[in-house]
C-alpha cells in the first residue's frame, strides 16, 4: 500500500490580508470610472454636450465655489433638510417610544400608520402648499413627515426588540417607571433610532431635490433643474456631485454619531 | 399575593400554585407549594426543567405573581431593596459600562448615596476580579464576566433576599468551580437570604443550608434536605467527604424519578402536538 504524506503548511493568508489592505481598492474603481470619462469626453466617443468631461465639471464647480450663490444654495438646501428632520424626527421619536411601551397607544397608530405610511410623501405637496402656500414651511413639513413614520417606525421596532430581560431587571429592582423608560427603553431604542436616522437622510434628500425641482427658486436642486432650462450642462453635473457630497457628509455624520451613542451595536456589525 | 410584612421567617409560601394560560386547560406549572425560608437561610432549590421553580423565583422577584395562595415577605428595612434578582441568561445593559452596570441597582432603587455606594460598587467590582474594567462595556467581556458583573449588579444592590436562578448554567466547569467559591466567600461576609435554582446537586450542597427538590410539573416541593456542614466550605475538600456523596445520592434518588417523569410528559406532549 502506497504511503501518502499529508501535509498541512503554514498559509500566507495574513499577509495577503495585509496587501489587500494597504490598497486603496475602495478608490480604484471611481478613479477608474472618472478616468475613462475624461478620456471618452476628449476622444469624443461620448457626446460632451451631455457628457461633459470631469475636468470642465471640476473647473465649472471652482469658479461656482467663489461664488455667493453656490453656497447660498448649499445653505438653504441644508436648512430645508436639517429644519425637516428635526420638526419630524423628535415627535416620530417620542411617537415611537409611546407605542412601544403603551399598548393602547399602540394600537391607537398601528392602523393610521400603516395606512399612511406607503403614500409616496411627495404626493401630498400639492396639498401642503395649499395649507402651507409656497415658501419655507410646505417645503419643511413635506420632508418632516415622511422622517416623521420613519422615525417612529424605526424607535418603536428599537424598542418591541429590546430584550425583556432587561425591563425584568429594572422591575426586579422595582425602579420606577420614568427611571425605567430613561434607563431601560431609551437605551434600548437608540439602535432603531440610529437606523432610522439612516433611512431618513437618503429619503430626506430624494424629497429635498424632489421639492426644489417643483417648487423652490434656491437650493442645490432648483439650481440643478435651473441648469437644465438654460442648457448649462457642466452646472447641472456640479449640482449633482454637491448632492451627492451633501450625501455622503450627512452619512458620515451619522457613523460618527453611531460610534458615539451606541458603541456596543457598531461593534458587533 | 406578594405582600411584605414584619414578623418571624423571611419568606412564607402558603398554597401557592401558578397555571399559565386558561384556568382550567392551561398548563399548570406549579402544583401547590407551602415553604418558609428563615432570615439569613441560603436554600437551594433542584428539580428538572419545567418544573416551574424559575417561576416560583420570579414570584419572589415580583416578575409573576401566583395564580392561587399567597407569598409573604418580611422586610426589615424599608430602605434596602427587597430583593435583587441573578438571572440565568445575559442580563447586563450592553449600553452601560461595567462600573455603570454594578450601580445600576443602587441608583434604579433611589438609593445612591455619593462616595459610601461608589465605594460599594468598587468593593464588589474587586471582589469579582472586575474593577479593572469598570470602563469597559458588556460586549468587550467574556462570558463569565459578563455573569460575575451581575452578581455584582445584585450584591452591590445590598437587597434583604438574594434570587439566583442557575447563574452559573452558562459558565464551563471550571469558571463555575471558580464562581461556587467565590460566591460562598461572598455570602458569608453578608448573610442576606439567598435562594438559588440550580440544575446541579453538587451545586446545591456546596453552598445551600438547605435544599428542595421539586417535582416534574406541576411542581411541588417533596423532599428537602438540611446540609449542615460548617462555613466557611471548601469545595474541593467538601466533595471528597462521604456525607457529601450520601447527599447528594439521597437528592437524586428523588430527583431521579421526577426527571424521568418529566420526560415522559415531555414525550406526550410532544406527541399530542403532532
Amino acid at each position: 500500500m502506497a504511503m501518502v504524506q499529508n501535509i498541512i503548511a503554514a498559509d500566507s493568508g495574513t499577509a495577503r490580508m495585509k496587501w489587500a489592505n494597504m490598497l486603496p481598492v475602495g478608490w480604484l474603481s471611481p478613479i477608474a470610472i472618472l478616468l475613462l470619462w475624461e478620456l471618452s469626453a476628449r476622444q469624443g466617443w461620448i457626446n460632451p454636450a451631455f457628457f461633459p468631461a470631469p475636468s470642465t465639471i471640476f473647473a465649472t464647480g471652482i469658479a461656482q465655489a467663489q461664488t455667493a450663490q453656490f453656497w447660498s444654495d448649499i445653505g438653504i438646501s441644508l436648512q430645508r433638510m436639517g429644519v425637516g428632520l428635526l420638526m419630524g424626527g423628535v415627535p416620530g421619536i417620542l411617537v415611537g417610544l409611546a407605542m412601544g411601551l403603551f399598548p393602547v397607544v399602540r394600537e391607537a397608530f398601528r392602523p393610521l400608520i400603516a395606512a399612511v405610511f406607503p403614500i409616496p410623501k411627495i404626493a401630498l405637496l400639492p396639498l401642503l402648499l395649499l395649507i402651507f402656500g409656497i415658501g419655507e414651511m410646505s417645503k419643511y413639513v413635506v420632508i418632516a413627515i415622511n422622517v416623521f413614520f420613519l422615525m417612529s417606525i424605526n424607535t418603536l421596532a428599537g424598542v418591541v426588540g429590546t430584550p425583556a430581560i432587561y425591563f425584568e431587571v429594572a422591575k426586579n429592582l422595582r425602579a420606577s417607571r420614568l427611571k425605567t423608560y430613561l434607563t431601560v427603553a431609551l437605551p434600548g431604542a437608540l439602535p432603531g433610532i440610529f437606523t432610522g436616522l439612516r433611512i431618513c437622510l437618503g429619503t430626506a434628500l430624494i424629497l429635498l431635490v424632489a421639492v426644489e425641482f417643483s417648487t423652490a427658486d434656491s437650493g442645490v436642486g432648483y439650481r440643478i433643474w435651473w441648469a437644465w432650462t438654460v442648457f448649462w450642462v457642466d452646472t447641472m453635473y456640479v449640482g449633482f456631485f454637491v448632492i451627492a457630497l451633501l450625501g455622503l457628509g450627512a452619512s458620515y455624520i451619522v457613523d460618527y454619531l453611531e460610534r458615539w451613542f451606541v458603541p456596543w451595536m457598531v461593534v458587533k456589525n | 399575593m406578594r405582600a411584605t410584612q414584619n414578623g418571624t421567617g423571611k419568606i412564607a409560601v402558603a398554597g401557592v400554585s401558578k397555571t399559565f394560560g386558561d384556568p382550567v386547560h392551561g398548563f399548570r406549572a406549579i402544583g401547590e407549594i407551602d415553604i418558609d425560608v428563615a432570615e439569613g437561610e441560603f436554600l437551594c432549590i433542584v428539580g428538572p426543567s419545567g418544573c416551574g421553580k424559575s417561576t416560583l423565583l420570579r414570584m419572589f422577584g415580583g416578575l409573576a405573581t401566583p395564580t392561587s395562595g399567597e407569598i409573604r415577605i418580611t422586610q426589615n428595612d424599608p430602605a434596602r431593596p427587597l430583593t435583587a434578582m441573578v438571572f440565568q441568561q445575559e442580563s447586563v445593559f450592553p449600553w452601560l459600562t461595567v462600573a455603570e452596570n454594578a450601580a445600576y441597582g443602587i441608583k434604579a432603587t433611589g438609593n445612591w448615596n455619593g462616595r459610601a455606594s461608589q465605594e460599594r460598587v468598587d468593593y464588589f467590582l474587586e471582589k469579582t476580579g472586575l474593577y479593572s474594567f469598570r470602563q469597559f462595556r458588556p460586549h468587550q467581556l467574556s462570558g463569565g464576566m459578563k455573569q460575575r458583573l451581575s452578581i455584582a449588579r445584585a450584591f452591590a444592590t445590598n437587597p434583604e433576599i438574594l434570587l439566583m436562578d442557575e447563574p452559573f448554567a452558562a459558565l464551563d466547569e471550571q469558571n463555575k468551580l471558580l464562581m461556587q467559591e467565590e460566591l460562598a466567600v461572598l455570602w458569608e461576609e453578608f448573610r442576606s437570604t439567598v435562594i438559588f435554582i440550580t440544575h446541579s446537586l453538587d451545586e446545591a450542597v456546596l453552598l445551600g443550608d438547605r435544599v428542595a427538590v421539586m417535582s416534574s410539573a406541576p411542581g411541588r416541593i417533596i423532599h428537602t434536605i438540611d446540609v449542615g456542614f460548617p462555613r466557611p466550605r471548601n469545595p474541593i475538600e467538601l466533595r471528597r467527604q462521604p456525607e457529601f456523596a450520601e447527599m447528594t445520592k439521597e437528592l437524586w434518588t428523588v430527583l431521579g424519578r421526577e426527571v424521568l417523569e418529566a420526560r415522559r410528559q415531555e414525550t406526550e406532549q410532544i406527541a399530542r402536538s403532532r
